[in-house]
């Protein structure tokens, strides 16, 4: 179970319907729980794969690390990430998997058909490395 | 000098979220903190000894394949090391 706010939720979505037709991304910030993620905070990252936006996101690792200091500063740490598929279903895709390294973090992916958010989806990465890795679906739980 | 852990990766380090330990080079520091954590070394590397190439280690600011001494770069106890798995995707 991954939890966050309507407002959270509503933002995410929102950026993803502002870059389209490009993938937008960005961090999620909480904490871990033993029934799941909690999101606290998100926060709107660049997409740095600029020769195939449409289809791939990157986000540098300096603002990554950047996000990972607010986030200690704040007391939370960075328990998933987002992005958006625009015209393309709300389900992870092999470059998704095979670019997925933050075991036990969520990844939350939206759907955009013209410029307007349509499925959103999460799903979890387990597992204990790259040799085992696997994404699960996970349920949204949207506070309101 | 302190390492901070990614969320990943703190299940290799009991859980602590940054780990201090000496060292008067980053490649010190990392054969610390791996033989104080061994299962963290795979992880990190692959079975030629070569870092990950999705496992980025800055020194404070800077990435540490982009610094001309590489691992061998002197650090103080001042300085940080930050492991950053990358993150990418699309659909």
């Amino acid at each position: 179970m991954l939890k966050l706010s309507y407002a959270d939720y509503q933002a995410l979505r929102a950026h993803g319907e502002q870059t389209y037709p490009h993938e937008c991304c960005g961090v999620l910030l909480g904490n871990a729980a033993p029934d799941g993620n909690q999101v606290r905070r998100i926060v709107r990252a660049g997409n740095t794969r600029s020769d195939r936006a449409h289809d791939r996101y990157n986000i540098a690792p300096e603002e990554l690390i950047r996000i990972q200091r607010e986030a200690r500063g704040l007391g939370l740490d960075i328990v998933g990430f987002y992005h958006s598929h625009p015209d393309c279903p709300a389900q992870w895709s092999k470059t998704d998997f095979d670019e997925a390294h933050w075991v036990g973090c969520s990844y939350i992916i939206t759907r955009v058909d013209k410029a307007s958010a349509t499925v959103t989806n999460s799903f979890l990465l387990t597992g204990t490395g790259e040799e085992d890795k696997q994404f699960v679906d996970e349920p949204l739980e949207i506070e309101v | 000098m302190k390492i901070h852990i990614p969320t990943p990766l703190r299940s290799y380090t009991g859980g602590q979220p940054s780990v201090s330990v000496p060292g008067a080079t980053v490649g010190d520091a990392l054969q610390q903190l791996t033989g104080a954590y061994p299962d963290l070394r795979q992880q990190l590397y692959t079975g030629e000894g070569k870092l990950r190439s999705f496992v980025n280690i800055y020194l404070n600011d800077d990435d540490i394949r982009y610094l001309p001494a590489k691992e061998a770069t002197a650090t103080a106890d001042s300085d940080e090391l930050t492991i950053i798995p990358s993150i990418a995707g699309g659909c």
